[in-house]
């Protein structure tokens, strides 16, 4: 084989490769859009998916959810009690875990377990030759795989994020009920008594912003890994840094919108 | 087992591939630099070369998953870089693929790999023509009775054999081998070309066979190509190739690796 020149670099070969896998990224997302609505739906491998994605971290979302929300209480009554507003417990719970608790801790925590799972499994596809012998085969791969896997990991996540909210409420339901003796529905009434339509709205905005982020970062990492095994490691691990990074930005962003609404 | 049968669509001593100056790189790399080639009907072809001479390039060109620079590839009579998404798939029926690693599918069993092309492509066919379609290619690369193991179960040797099963199982017109006896020792390598020599005979097929082993490239090959640097040296018969007086090619070839 020969070699050819070089070509120059537009700014430095790390910021050319960051611009270029920007440009690529936009245009994954792009196609995924495209070809979401197209037949055939995979209907079947998008419910196997959601009991790859969903189901089988139900368990781990609710252990988190529980803990947050009696370590939430714990850590919040000295201070309110300072001002004598221990009352306020099931309001500041309810508004902290549906505002902003139940779907950043349950994205946070997909980031980690379904982010990583798509990019591994993918990426080792991609360098086992099985993505390319799926097209040799006829076979759309970015439908079968990355619309199947996006779909499932957002409408998985939603539904996560609504049970991490029931878990959270429920977590600190026990640790106030232990301390205050407050029935299940005096804390429901203090609890649901300051979350309006905007936040329930808010709250399934983000984990649907979540999940899709969390599939697409972790399918278009595994899609293009490369370098053999190194390459799996690397998709599995940049897919969940950036799924991380970028549910912050989401978080920020949502956040604002949503508060510079409330004060129209 | 007929509907996928579309053999009798091209004539005899038609070319079932035929490539004119085709040109491939990657960045700064030229990995093909002109090649030609025709394939026969019921002809096997094997790319002699040593690693990185872009053998494998050749075959992911023909077969769409690469674009070529420049040239033109025609296989069965469809020129490749002209075809629609849906016409590529349907030609891509149409040829079986072999790959290095043989490419299971981690997570299906046996069975599922080989119902998996058929499944997705043909709609409403029913069970009993997918199990008797897994069967027949099954127990012609005689492993019937791995048909409920997981690839990771498999030996190397057993790997392939389902993966040239795979590339049977929609009834292809052309079989392209990447390297099918890589990776294997002497004696289960020979059992892989004996299979590429009875699906030959059994099936009717044209093959391009993708291999560094001369002993893979004398046995299964009609035609012998010997690609050097991106470029076809030689194309002819084995002691054609072999009796050449090109330096890359005598060194190539060495008698020690020939049974």
């Amino acid at each position: 084989m020969k070699k050819r020149k070089k070509r120059p670099f537009l700014f430095s070969k790390r910021i050319d490769e960051s611009l270029n896998d920007i440009y690529n990224a936009y245009k994954f997302t792009t196609r995924f859009f495209k070809e979401v609505f197209k037949k055939p739906f995979y209907l079947n491998e998008i419910i196997n998916q959601c009991y790859e994605i969903g189901l089988k971290s139900l368990g781990l979302i609710s252990i988190t959810g529980f803990i947050i929300g009696v370590v939430f209480v714990k850590q919040s009554r000295p201070s309110l009690q300072s001002f004598g507003a221990v009352s306020w417990l099931p309001s500041l719970m309810g508004i902290a875990t549906v505002r902003a608790l139940g779907p950043l801790v349950t994205g946070l925590i997909s980031a980690g377990k379904i982010g990583s799972g798509i990019g591994a499994e993918l990426g080792s596809m991609k360098v086992t030759e099985q993505i390319d012998a799926m097209e040799v085969s006829a076979i759309n791969p970015f439908k079968y795989l990355v619309v199947t896997r996006v779909v499932a990991a957002t409408i998985s996540i939603f539904a996560l994020a609504m049970f991490c909210n029931f878990v959270g409420l429920l977590g600190s339901y026990v640790n106030v009920n232990a301390h205050e003796g407050i029935s299940v529905i005096s804390y429901l009434q203090n609890a649901f008594s300051s979350i309006g339509l905007i936040d329930i709205v808010t709250n399934a905005t983000k984990s649907i912003t979540y999940g899709f982020t969390i599939g697409i970062v972790g399918c278009y990492k595994g899609f293009n890994a490369s370098q053999g095994t190194r390459g799996v490691g690397s998709a599995a691990n940049k897919a969940v840094v950036i799924s991380i990074f970028l549910i912050f930005i989401e978080e920020f962003i949502i956040v604002q919108l949503v508060n510079w609404i409330r004060y129209l | 087992m007929k509907r996928f049968d579309k053999r009798n669509t091209i004539n005899e001593n038609e070319s079932v591939i035929s490539i004119t100056g085709l040109y491939k790189s990657f960045d700064n790399l030229q990995v093909l630099n002109g090649i030609d080639l025709n394939l026969y009907k019921c002809e096997n072809i094997a790319v002699l070369g040593k690693s990185g001479s872009g053998k494998s390039v050749l075959l992911k060109i023909i077969v769409g998953l690469l674009k070529a620079d420049k040239g033109e590839v025609y296989v069965l009579g469809k020129h490749i870089t002209e075809l629609s998404t849906m016409e590529l798939n349907a030609l891509r029926l149409r040829i079986g693929f072999s790959f290095q690693s043989s490419a299971l599918y981690d997570g299906m069993n046996v069975f599922q790999n080989l119902a998996f092309p058929l499944t997705m492509n043909v709609k409403n066919l029913s069970k009993i023509v997918v199990r008797d379609t897994v069967e027949e290619v099954l127990s012609a690369v005689d492993l019937s009775d791995k048909i409920n193991q997981m690839p990771s179960d498999l030996s190397g040797g057993q790997r392939k054999r389902i993966g040239i099963a795979r590339a049977l199982i929609t009834k292809p017109e052309i079989i392209l081998y990447d390297e099918p006896t890589a990776g294997l020792d002497p004696i289960t390598s020979i059992g892989i070309i004996d299979l590429i020599n009875e699906v030959q005979q059994r099936y009717k097929t044209s093959s391009l066979i993708i291999t560094h082993d001369l002993t893979c490239a004398k046995n299964t090959g009609d035609r012998i190509a010997m690609i050097d640097e991106g470029k076809f040296l030689k194309l002819g018969k084995f002691e054609e190739v072999f009796d050449s007086d090109n330096e890359h090619i005598k060194g190539f070839f060495n008698y020690n690796f020939i049974q």
